[in-house]
């Protein structure tokens, strides 16, 4: 494998890991399993935690998804030694 | 000092902020009126996207038809911000690195096809218009209720506002003035929302207070549910809709947030793709900051509302009460002639008898919870503000497309750099006319307009881009194809259930119970599946093309393979 495709590769292993997480937390914990975590609630709080999940949880996680993603892709261009050249 | 006095003063004042800041930071050339230069510093990037972003819908209706909805109204929270980590993760980086102006330019690149880069040309003008005209008439309606004006009075004072900064400073003048409508709209958002937590939970934190308990121990959320159990609502934290639909909806939410010009845009206005990356995070970190306090809002409004009207004598309602009954966006009707309002559920028995249009529970809230005067101006100055951003970026896409892609990329090429510039500079200010006239007279069925845009960019651009990206061998026929199959089959489903036969529109007619606003992630899985099936059977494209996509995969390049440096 070239250096290109080993760098395509892991982004894309990055890619739908953080992709499976987003989905997890919105479409599972916040829409399918909303009725049975709602037996539970966020401690500290009287938030049903189904309901929690679709209201502030979920979006609480895509920030930080998000900035992991650029974190990482940052890191990950600097170990393949492919950043921007100053414009 | 009253209400209007206030409004009034806040008013001009937050005008008198974005023509100083569009006066300094004028556009002289095409780059600085398409993407500012290329040079925006990527928080000040995240907060100008924050701004274009969220509309008059976010800032005036989003809590209010939270509050009605209760669970259901999750989809707007998690659809919307959702679309962020699509962007992050699947567009924003590449798009940077390809590094034109536009979305069609990369479409008409990608592809070798003039017939595909018009197609998104026609879609971009027609998202941009759909969403523009509830851009102008939110405007309209804030001025005229809060300044007591008619309301085409109202929409001529926006577009003049518009015309100026968006025509004058293009993308330059938008990004920064952005910035301006940002801070005005979150501090107008979160003020009267600190008030109501405080008032009614002793929390100053809205976004927790939300969770927290009244004076009389019982948690905010359980009153809800015990008050909405009383009066024949469906429980608050339950909601009526089924989880496919919820699903479908959420999700062609997500997709077309991804795939809408105006936001997309703005991440070619930053220097470099880790830029690109680390400003999408900004963005949705500071649209998280309204969007996790939102459905707060929608509770403490809700909980206000039905604990200040349930039951109470017509005769001895609030002043705030008979001053939007004015503006018809409540109405009472004393069905069974007791005096009392009942505000009722249809699973009550009883014959509901008020009426409450879902803008009033911001726009009135502090009136409700007896606030301030200055914080009521500063709501309107915040909705104003909201409403004008969004619309001078989708104005400016409106433009982009037409002297960039149709004038310099398609049509004539030879154009000149100032010819190109002055062609910007004359299709924004026709496009603020025509975006003014639809706030003056608006169609009727903007709401339904808005569920067509979505479900439009989930299944037309949202895959012709992914396609784009991340597949090699994808080219022009097979994109095109499948484009046009997404498309059709999203139109023809919202077109018979949402104009034709409106009173059909029942889950037990829909296809796998899917509703019309969520059918955009059906017609995009199509439009993958058609795509997908025709590529196999027809060539791959040019070695330049694919070339390329391995080119804008990585932020620099590989110095190994066949580069001179």
């Amino acid at each position: 494998m070239s250096k290109q495709e080993e760098y395509w590769h892991r982004n894309l292993r990055l890619v739908f890991g953080l992709l499976f997480i987003w989905g997890a937390v919105s479409f599972g914990c916040g829409i399918l399993l909303h009725h049975y975590l709602d037996n539970y609630t966020l401690p500290g709080s009287h938030f049903p935690l189904g309901f929690w999940f679709a209201q502030q949880g979920s979006m609480l996680t895509f920030i930080v998804i998000v900035f992991f993603y650029a974190w990482r892709m940052n890191k990950l261009d600097h170990e393949f030694d492919v950043e921007e050249e100053q414009s | 000092m009253s209400v209007q006095a206030w409004s009034t003063l806040l008013i001009f004042l937050s005008f008198a902020l974005y023509i100083g800041v569009a006066v300094m930071s004028r556009a002289s050339s095409t780059k600085e009126f398409y993407v500012a230069g290329g040079g925006v510093h990527p928080i000040v990037n995240g907060m100008a996207t924050a701004a274009d972003w969220m509309s008059a819908a976010s800032f005036i209706s989003m809590a209010g038809a939270i509050s009605f909805l209760g669970y259901d109204g999750s989809v707007y929270l998690m659809g919307w911000t959702g679309g962020y980590v699509l962007l992050a993760l699947l567009l924003a980086p590449y798009l940077r690195k390809f590094g034109k102006f536009t979305i069609p330019d990369f479409v008409g690149d990608r592809y070798e096809s003039k017939i595909a880069r018009v197609a998104a040309v026609i879609c971009a003008i027609f998202i941009s218009f759909t969403y523009v005209s509830g851009q102008m008439q939110g405007v309209g309606i804030v001025l005229s209720r809060f300044l007591e004006i008619d309301t085409t009075t109202g929409v001529l004072i926006g577009m003049a506002i518009v015309f100026f900064y968006a025509v004058l400073g293009g993308m330059k003048g938008i990004t920064y003035t952005q910035v301006a409508q940002y801070c005005v709209l979150i501090f107008a958002y979160l003020v009267p929302a600190f008030f109501l937590s405080f008032q009614m939970v002793d929390n100053p934190i809205p976004m927790f207070g939300f969770g927290g308990e009244l004076a009389d121990g019982t948690p905010l959320l359980e009153k809800l549910n015990n008050l909405h159990g009383e009066l024949g609502f469906a429980s608050y934290t339950d909601g009526t809709r089924a989880h496919v639909d919820v699903l479908f909806i959420t999700a062609a939410l997500m997709l077309g947030t991804a795939g809408l010009p105006h936001v997309i845009v703005r991440f070619y206005t930053v220097p470099k793709v880790r830029d690109a990356r680390k400003s999408v995070g900004w963005a949705l970190l500071f649209i998280a900051i309204l969007y996790t306090t939102a459905p707060a809002i929608a509770a403490f409004a809700r909980a206000n509302l039905i604990q200040t009207v349930s039951n109470q004598p017509y005769e001895d309602v609030p002043e705030w009460f008979s001053k939007w009954e004015t503006t018809g966006l409540m109405s009472f009707e004393d069905h069974n002639n007791d005096g009392l309002i009942q505000y009722v559920g249809p699973d009550s028995g009883l014959k509901n008898e008020l009426t409450v249009h879902k803008d009033i529970m911001v726009l009135a809230n502090p009136e409700i919870a007896g606030l301030p005067n200055w914080v009521i101006g500063l709501v309107a100055a915040g909705g104003l503000a909201a409403a004008l951003s969004t619309a001078a970026g989708l104005l400016l896409v409106v433009s982009t497309a037409v002297s960039h892609d149709l004038l310099k990329r398609s049509f004539k090429p030879d154009i000149s750099e100032r010819g190109e510039l002055r062609a910007a500079r004359i299709s924004a200010g026709v496009a603020v006319c025509f975006a003014g006239w639809f706030g003056i007279h608006p169609p009727g069925f903007v709401a339904e307009v808005v569920a067509f845009a979505f479900g439009l960019a989930a299944a037309s651009f949202f895959p012709v881009l992914i396609m784009g990206i991340f597949s090699k061998r994808m080219n022009g026929i097979a994109a095109v194809s499948g484009m046009m199959c997404g498309f059709a089959f999203t139109s023809a489903y919202i077109l018979w259930f949402k104009f034709l036969f409106p009173e059909s529109s029942t889950p037990e007619n829909w296809w796998f119970g899917i509703s019309p606003e969520g059918i955009g992630a059906l017609g995009m899985l199509l439009n993958f599946g058609v795509a997908g099936a025709i590529y196999r059977l027809t060539p791959p494209p040019s070695l330049e093309v694919q070339q390329m996509v391995d080119d804008i995969r990585v932020p620099g390049s590989f110095r190994t393979e066949m580069n001179d440096e």
